[in-house]
């Protein structure tokens, strides 16, 4: 049997809870139901804290901190809902719409984007920002899957994943600031990358439309982003049990 | 293995050097007076001092000795201690100046610099005592001026405790611009576990126009040496890297042939100066990314990956470069060190103010009589540097407005020019001390325009990972030349503001925090610039 694990009492907007101790802000109020927006937060993946819509509020804290990466403490008292807060995410929310090219009604993930399903529930209903509306280049050269990185936020979980899970680093991040993009192999086709195993991972965990199957069509793409968790707890038990018969 | 250098007898010969002969020429190379041509000035006085003054004149190119804006410089000392300036020199200007003093013993009056101005006698030079006055490629130079003799003592006769006590007492703060206390840095990395850990020099020097750093490493490159070894020794170091932008190759090119002889001479490497003390000193250079500034971003591209900052904490001295325990320290801060161990902390506590002690090297420049590089004590007031040092402002002009912190940093109007300079003073205004631009600005700046220069250059330079910064500094740069150009409307300013809270409270580093500085203090200060600006049918006041 494994050993239980010690916790740490904290408070979450309000409602005390007990928290295990090693979580993240952002896994503890999940697992009470607690709904804090993230987008490139993935369970599984190492976390970057790179889109900021998980910041929070800890009491005795100048400065918000992402929840996504922040570590529980004793009697930490976390608050997820404040008028600055809502209004915070909501502009980050508007100004990643105005970066790329989000028209819903023509995207393959259509009804089924974390992206749109964050704006939603953040109450995003318009964006006050200028539309930057990039022209980028779709890369359609792989077999199996496209990548339009109009429809890419930059929240680098495919990175991620292909680097920590399957090993393979095709995706990076190339150039900076408005100019960063993802890449795949030297900045070359995907169709003619040499690392990439056709896993499909990237594709599973992208929370947009900017990663899809060859020939969705709107609102046809499902992605499977919780399969990396049961991927990294899959692997993990494999190796427990192979170290115990050892 | 060589012997270690003798410092004692290296001194001795150099300075006997010194008296050889009765006139020695400084030519001013630094990279400011060498784009002014200080090559051809350099050049004649050697045709001089290797012809037919040969025993009257020794030539010496130096480090930089300020007045930037009136260079070349050149600097005839007599053997009796007597020190005569001269600007905008020429070749053939150099050649009648040194002859003259050669043949008649007297100063030449054209050309001549009054060293009793302001400019130089209102200054305190610690970090920059030895530019000007020593050769940076000479290793002797910097030994004859007492270089290297507080690494000798600390090693010898300190440990590595005593060495960090005496920075405590002097009660440095980092000179990179958020002055978080030296010593406590220090403390950290002391006292952090394991074999392996790192000093890392920070020489990526990038707001618009300071070269502080850069001055620094070019023309007193082993005294940067000497702070880092003695931060090494009192922490516990090893090895350590100095990250230097690739902008400065003759920073990087000094630098190098600094390491390779102190190397030679047994003070650095393996058992320095015949000590159990190790440390070898390597250098990095930058890719051209301002946020590599940045300690996180830094210490990515150190291990060679994409410069971008990671989250903190694990703060660096917890977990830093390649996993170790890692201290990164300023240039500036580093520079002092030596001075501090040599003449003791509460020497150096004995200047500037209580809160913020010793000096601070300052690019001056902007709309002012005098530009350059310029050392005050803390706690020096503005008026005093732009009045005074300065030398007001351009024939016909009003001060308006000093702009310190680079992009990170904000403006100090007019009625605040009475503000000693200190970290603390300058926060309470809206600005930050940063790590030494001070750009002077007079009644024909708009405000505005300010704010988008700045604002452009953090847009160019976010490096994207967080999307407040990366989207927003664009969305803010748009809507500032919106309202620059007078199209903009009430609620574009509205947005603007608004932005700038986003944007500061939620990126994820110092870079993007602190990018809406430059708006939000001119919006404290000069707000009916922007209103005036709003197009009338939308309800402005013009």
């Amino acid at each position: 049997m494994a050993e239980r694990v010690p916790t740490v009492p904290i408070t979450i907007d309000g409602v005390e809870m007990e928290a295990t101790a090693g979580e993240t802000v952002l896994q503890c109020a999940r697992r009470h139901g607690v709904d804090i927006p993230s987008l490139c937060f993935l369970e599984g993946l190492s976390p970057v804290g790179g889109c900021r819509l998980c910041v929070v509020e800890v009491a005795e804290d100048l400065r918000l901190r992402p929840a996504c990466a922040t570590t529980v403490t004793s009697d930490m008292e976390v608050t997820t809902q404040s008028s600055r807060l809502r209004s915070y995410r909501r502009s980050i929310l508007e100004l990643l719409f105005a970066e790329g090219n989000h028209v819903c009604a023509v995207c393959v993930s259509n009804g089924a984007c974390e992206l749109q399903d964050v704006a939603v529930r953040c109450g995003m209903d318009h964006v006050r920002y200028e539309l930057q509306a990039p022209r980028r280049r779709v890369d359609a050269s792989h077999p199996r899957y496209v990548f339009d990185p109009n429809r890419c936020i930059l929240c680098t979980r495919c990175v991620r994943v292909c680097d920590e899970i399957e090993g393979a680093h095709v995706w990076d991040v190339a150039h900076r600031g408005h100019g960063a993009e993802l890449v795949t192999d030297l900045h070359r086709p995907w169709g003619e990358s040499t690392s990439c195993t056709w896993c499909g991972k990237c594709v599973a965990s992208c929370p947009t439309g900017a990663l899809s199957h060859q020939g969705s069509s709107v609102g046809e793409m499902r992605h499977t982003p919780d399969m990396i968790a049961w991927l990294v707890a899959a692997r993990r038990r494999e190796w427990t049990e192979r170290e115990a018969r050892r | 293995m060589a012997a270690p250098i003798d410092l004692h007898e290296v001194a001795e010969r150099e300075r006997e050097e010194q008296f050889r002969t009765p006139l020695r020429v400084h030519v001013c190379h630094s990279t400011s007076c060498a784009t002014a041509g200080s090559g051809a000035v350099l050049q004649a006085a050697r045709d001089l001092a290797e012809g037919d003054l040969a025993s009257s004149v020794a030539v010496s190119p130096t480090g930089c000795m300020g007045l930037c804006s009136a260079g070349p410089l050149l600097r005839v000392v007599e053997r009796g201690g007597g020190q005569h300036d001269y600007h905008h020199v020429t070749g053939a200007a150099a050649e009648r100046i040194v002859r003259h003093h050669a043949d008649r013993g007297a100063a030449v009056p054209e050309h001549r610099l009054d060293t009793a101005l302001p400019f130089f006698a209102r200054q305190h030079r610690v970090v920059l005592a030895n530019a000007g006055e020593i050769d940076p490629d000479r290793i002797e130079s910097y030994v004859a001026h007492g270089g290297y003799a507080a690494l000798e003592r600390a090693l010898t006769s300190m440990t590595p405790e005593d060495v960090l006590d005496q920075v405590r007492r002097s009660r440095l703060r980092g000179r990179g611009g958020a002055g978080y206390p030296t010593a406590n840095k220090w403390a950290l990395l002391a006292a952090a576990p394991g074999p392996v850990k790192y000093v890392v020099a920070n020489g990526d020097e990038g707001d618009p126009g300071a070269y502080m750093d850069r001055t620094i490493m070019e023309d007193d490159p082993h005294r940067v040496l000497e702070g880092i070894a003695l931060a090494a020794y009192a922490t516990g170091a090893r090895h350590a890297y100095i990250y230097v932008r690739a902008e400065y190759p003759r920073a990087v090119e000094r630098l190098d042939r600094a390491i390779k002889v102190a190397r030679r001479n047994r003070l650095l490497g393996r058992r320095i100066l015949d000590t159990d003390v190790d440390l070898d000193i390597e250098i990095r250079i930058g890719a051209g990314a301002f946020v590599c500034g940045e300690e996180t971003a830094l210490l990515a591209s150190i291990e060679g990956r994409r410069g971008t900052p990671r989250l903190r904490p694990p703060y660096p001295t917890e977990r830093g470069l390649f996993g170790a325990p890692t201290m990164i320290n300023n240039v500036e801060t580093l520079a002092n060190i030596a001075p501090i161990v040599a003449n003791g902390g509460d020497w150096f506590a004995s200047i500037g103010t209580p809160g913020s002690t010793g000096t601070k090297v300052f690019a001056l420049a902007g709309d002012l009589v005098n530009t350059g590089l310029i050392e005050v004590p803390m706690g020096t007031t503005l008026r005093d540097i732009v009045e005074d040092i300065g030398g007001g402002m351009t024939e016909g002009h009003t001060f308006k407005a000093a702009q310190t912190g680079g992009p990170s940093g904000g403006c100090i109007p007019a009625r605040y020019l009475d503000t000693p300079v200190d970290y603390d003073s300058l926060r309470a205004l809206g600005s930050i001390m940063g790590s030494g631009g001070l750009i002077v600005m007079d009644d024909r700046t708009r405000m505005p325009d300010v704010a988008r220069f700045f604002m452009e250059f953090s847009k160019d330079e976010s490096c994207g990972a967080c999307a407040p910064c990366r989207a927003g500094t664009v969305q803010m740069h748009h809507l500032l030349t919106t309202i620059s150009s007078g199209r903009g409307r009430r609620r574009d300013l509205r947005d603007l503001e608004h932005l700038c809270a986003v944007v500061r409270d939620t990126s994820l580093c110092g870079l993007g925090q602190t990018a809406p500085n430059p708006v939000l203090s001119t919006l404290q200060y000069f707000r009916d610039e922007y209103e005036a600006l709003i197009a009338p049918a939308e309800g402005g006041h013009g």
